[in-house]
């Protein structure tokens, strides 16, 4: 069972649940609840958490609902951070990094692609090193920034492919994971990249590959 | 203030000396300064159409598909499978003109709580933008600030910008204008109306609290015209807050879903007031107000200030006793503030109480329903003249022509606006912005839903009955591209001052060609808003009326693209094209003052056309629909190489590109009289780039092509890198990756 999070200023909740229910059960998860009622991995969705006019994240990372996904993932279960999501869990401390304002410094939706880097993580184990995905982004902060000396040591999930970085992060870094690979954030929509009919299905590998540790 | 001013205080609230002896007529007595106020903005042109109201009656709103027409938040229609589709489009244009980014953010606000007002949930946001040209300072302010405020509100709120359009013009230079269109889904029988109802039930308002933002934007800002003292109104102008907002539209979606309300109204220009009023007015019953109940964001705000106040993000409900506690219990879960702040009361007053006292009593009869109603005096000897803008081309050679074009303002690529803007949340958008020319939305049922918002001030300059005709022609056409039928319009009729009689001749002349392109397409009008005394101190708007249509596809998988998609396709010309140049964008750039009247055009060919496009897409017989419009058949050309990626080689036939002999036929609603028929161009020139609604430029098989019943003459076959394109003497030939350069390059070097 996967849960996805629901904040009061979440947008991409519904489409994270719809494209999560393509590969297993899914459910909400309430920002004031403070237990995951037995799911087994957490989707944290885009949107705007609690209005984000303080720096992104800053404030979702207290929220009730935090407490339980912060326990799930030092206990080792899946947690899938999606641009807001990716910006909350920097913010929570389980991933290396910060998303800074893009270099543009506006807002930017755009079909981009990725390279997968690293596949051996739960959430890319249904694609190939080297492969490229076609997922769109959209979001004003995603620039994501590490000080020189850490990295080295990050690991980095997604990058974006050569001449698609739509926001100037360090290293065209799309997506990273912590250490031991059962937290990862990005910042293009998988969720958003599920159907045909709206443009491409690569972001289904993300969601089967997750599916197949949540049981 | 002037000194008689002071004598007369309804004058600085824009209320005649006139309007204010019945105003003293109705009450029996003087009003006191609450309800002064209460009236100077109901009364106002914003609320009470005072100008207009006569003329909006001849527009047909009677549909087999209307759920919900004039008079409610917005529209709506059916869509079948017990959904209907709910849309509006409103303007914000002095406050954008003021403040831009604030402007447009609270547009877009305020558009979409009209939409969940009724029930339905945003699914869409369009934008209709008009600026002064951006080699204006001021006029690239307005649209880097416009631009980003309503990527601002529609972004954050989670509702998708999936569509609209800007123009560059110089009579917008001084007063820009921002339209901002929703469009909502809802089960039918979860629509609800506004009308107040059920003595003694409660009053609430819920959402944010009450400041002094805004204060008089309705009459003060909204039914005046701009003038050097604007920056002075700054303050009237409303910040959005757009996660209040969201929070807002998740728990009224709630509230009705659980039928906890009676009855639901936004508050927009002239806010509580308004609401109140409208309420009461619909529900034929009274309302008393506690203002002091009411949360504020500041001590000590007047009484008068608190009733006319435009804080943004707020909504009024009716709810009856028993289901109270039930529904502050839904606006606790999702941290909505709610307040009992009335009651619903038998007769027919709007009640103010500031605790125990009295502080204002209204006949809410006269405060909505007897506005006075002005009759316009138009008068055409006295149409605005328009300036001749200035000479940026004059070469006779084809393919500067149209690099010209594609790059001109209005033509080239909208990428770097509409990157701005999420386009694709909640997982509907079937065609994104570029792609075709409509948006297409797919519905849980599979079928799809298409919007088109479209509106040129410059053809409605030169003939303001047969320009807004084009309007409504080039959205059923833009709908028809995508294999979409049009099921209902809403429109926003901008334009300047309607007391002057050249203005009124414009406004009337628009809205006898709305109603007559409405008819001969039988597409009701379900709602409007008109924006008057959009003027500056070089003279008025050119005259805007925006149209917005909602179409309906069976099969979104098989919705249309603009683009040219299969090496070896034929290329034709589908409809009646007899292209002039007069107020053509290509006469805009070689300096051409606007003519007199725009060229008639055959509605019924017109119809056939639309149902012939139509149905071969939706049939799979078109690879690609695009419809003729700004730049002629060489740019549609151009667009749909560049969108598809592909090059195209195309001939027109000798003498003209289609072949309009004779006289036009039939019922010609808005448009022509036989003695108006085209004649077709010998210019090469406007064979290329001349304008005229009504035609297509569509590829596919040739047979299939040849099997639309429609006006149709192969022309070419798409392939190679290149654009080669020949008529008669002319020609061009132009590689693909130079068009797509030029065409992105008009906006970029704004939005590095």
């Amino acid at each position: 069972m996967i849960g996805v999070v629901r904040f009061p200023g979440s947008c991409d909740e519904v489409d994270a649940l719809k494209a999560a229910s393509l590969v297993d059960d899914a459910r909400i998860l309430w920002h004031q609840e403070t237990d995951l009622n037995g799911v087994d991995a957490v989707i944290v969705p885009g949107g705007f958490s609690y209005g984000d006019y303080l720096r992104v994240g800053a404030i979702a990372r207290f929220s009730p609902i935090m407490g339980a996904v912060i326990e799930l993932a030092r206990g080792g279960g899946p947690v899938l951070g999606i641009c807001n999501g990716f910006q909350v869990l920097c913010e929570a401390g389980l991933l290396p990094g910060a998303l800074l304002p893009n270099q543009s410094l506006r807002f930017v939706c755009r079909q981009v692609e990725v390279e997968v880097v690293d596949a051996g993580t739960p959430f890319t184990r249904a694609c190939e090193e080297g492969e490229r995905l076609s997922i769109p982004v959209k979001h004003t902060s995603g620039c994501w920034f590490a000080p020189a000396e850490q990295r080295d040591r990050v690991r980095v999930v997604l990058r974006y492919a050569p001449g698609h970085n739509p926001n100037g992060s360090v290293r065209d870094v799309a997506g990273v994971c912590n250490e031991t690979g059962n937290v990862f954030g990005l910042m293009p929509h998988p969720e958003h990249a599920v159907d045909a009919l709206e443009g491409s299905t690569d972001g289904r590998k993300l969601f089967s590959s997750l599916a197949s540790v949540s049981v | 203030m002037s000194p008689s001013d002071l004598a007369a205080p309804w004058r600085s609230l824009g209320l005649t000396d006139w309007e204010y002896e019945q105003i003293v007529d109705k009450l029996g007595r003087g009003p006191n300064r609450v309800e002064l106020a209460m009236f100077s903005l109901l009364w106002s042109e914003h609320c009470g159409y005072k100008h207009s109201k006569k003329l909006l009656r001849a527009l047909p709103t009677e549909g087999e598909r209307v759920v919900m027409g004039p008079g409610e938040n917005a529209g709506a229609v059916d869509v079948g499978h017990g959904l209907a589709v709910a849309f509006k489009v409103e303007s914000h244009n002095h406050p954008s003109a003021v403040e831009p980014f604030q402007g447009a953010a609270t547009g877009v606000g305020g558009i979409l709580r009209d939409v969940f007002a009724i029930g339905a949930r945003p699914i869409a946001l369009l934008d209709s933008l008009r600026f002064g040209e951006p080699v204006s300072s001021r006029s690239r302010y307005l649209l880097d600030h416009a631009v980003a405020g309503i990527g601002h509100y529609g972004n954050s709120i989670g509702v998708p910008t999936v569509g609209g359009e800007v123009y560059f013009e110089g009579p917008y230079e001084a007063n820009c204008l921002v339209n901002a269109m929703c469009v909502g889904l809802a089960p039918q029988e979860r629509l609800i109306r506004a009308a107040a109802g059920g003595v003694g039930n409660h009053v609430v308002l819920m959402g944010a609290s009450t400041g002094r933002d805004g204060i008089g934007g309705a009459s003060v800002l909204a039914s005046a015209e701009l003038d050097e003292g604007d920056q002075l109104k700054r303050p009237s102008v409303q910040i959005g807050d757009p996660f209040e907002e969201k929070k807002l539209l998740e728990c009224c979606l709630e509230l009705l879903e659980r039928e906890l309300l009676t009855s639901l109204q936004d508050l927009g220009a002239a806010g509580l007031t308004s609401a109140a009023a409208e309420m009461a007015s619909k529900g034929e019953v009274a309302i008393d107000l506690d203002i002091s109940r009411i949360p504020l964001r500041e001590p000590g705000m007047e009484p008068f200030e608190i009733m006319v106040s435009e804080s943004q993000e707020r909504m009024l409900a009716v709810v009856s006793p028993e289901r109270l506690d039930a529904a502050f219990a839904v606006c606790e879960r999702w941290e909505v503030r709610a307040t009992s702040i009335g009651r619903v009361a038998e007769g027919d007053a709007l009640r103010v109480f500031d605790g125990e006292e009295l502080v204002g009593d209204v006949p809410v009869r006269a405060l909505v329903d007897e506005c006075p109603l002005y009759d316009l005096e138009p008068d055409e000897v006295q149409r605005p003249r328009y300036r001749a803008p200035p000479e940026l081309l004059s070469s006779e050679d084809p393919a500067v022509n149209l690099l010209a074009l594609l790059a001109s303002p209005n033509l080239t690529s909208r990428r770097p606006l509409f990157e701005q803007y999420d386009w694709l949340v909640q997982s509907r958008t079937v065609r994104r912005p570029g792609e075709a020319d409509a948006a297409v939305l797919v519905l849980p049922s599979g079928a799809a839903i298409a919007v088109a918002i479209d509106g040129n001030g410059r053809r409605v300059a030169a003939d303001p009955e047969r320009g807004t005709a084009e309007a409504v022609y080039e959205c059923a056409a833009n709908l028809a591209c995508v294999g979409a039928e049009p099921l209902g319009l809403t429109n926003c009729l901008n334009f300047g001052n309607p007391e002057k009689p050249g203005i009124a001749w414009q406004l009337t002349r628009a809205v006898a060609g709305l109603g007559d392109a409405c008819r001969a397409l039988g597409v009701p009008v379900v709602g409007g808003n008109v924006s008057l005394y959009n003027e500056g101190p070089q003279g008025p708007i050119y005259p805007t009326p925006v149209v917005g249509v909602v179409g309906e596809l069976p099969d979104a998988a098989r919705a249309g693209r603009l683009g040219f998609a299969n090496e070896g396709d034929a290329i034709a010309l589908a409809g009646r094209y007899a292209p002039s140049l007069e107020a053509s964008e290509l006469a805009k750039l070689r300096g051409k003052p606007l003519p007199n009247e725009l060229p008639g055009l055959d509605v019924d060919e017109l119809r056939r056309t639309l149902a012939a496009v139509r149905g071969g897409v939706r049939s799979g017989a078109l690879a690609s629909a695009h419809d003729i419009a700004e730049g002629g058949l060489a740019v549609a050309i151009a667009e749909c190489c560049i969108a598809g990626g592909v090059g195209a080689e195309v001939a027109l036939p000798p003498g003209a590109p289609s072949a309009p002999t004779g006289a036009a036929s039939g019922p010609t609603g808005a448009a022509s009289g036989p003695s108006d028929a085209p004649s077709a161009p010998t210019d090469p020139i406007a064979a290329l780039f001349g304008e005229q609604p009504g035609a297509f430029v569509v590829s596919g098989e040739e047979g299939a092509l040849l099997a639309l019943d429609a006006e149709i003459a192969v022309i070419g076959r798409v392939g190679g890198a290149g654009m080669r394109l020949r008529a008669g003497e002319a020609s061009l030939e132009v590689p693909v990756a130079d068009l797509r350069h030029a065409h992105a390059s008009g906006l970029a070097s704004f939005f590095p």
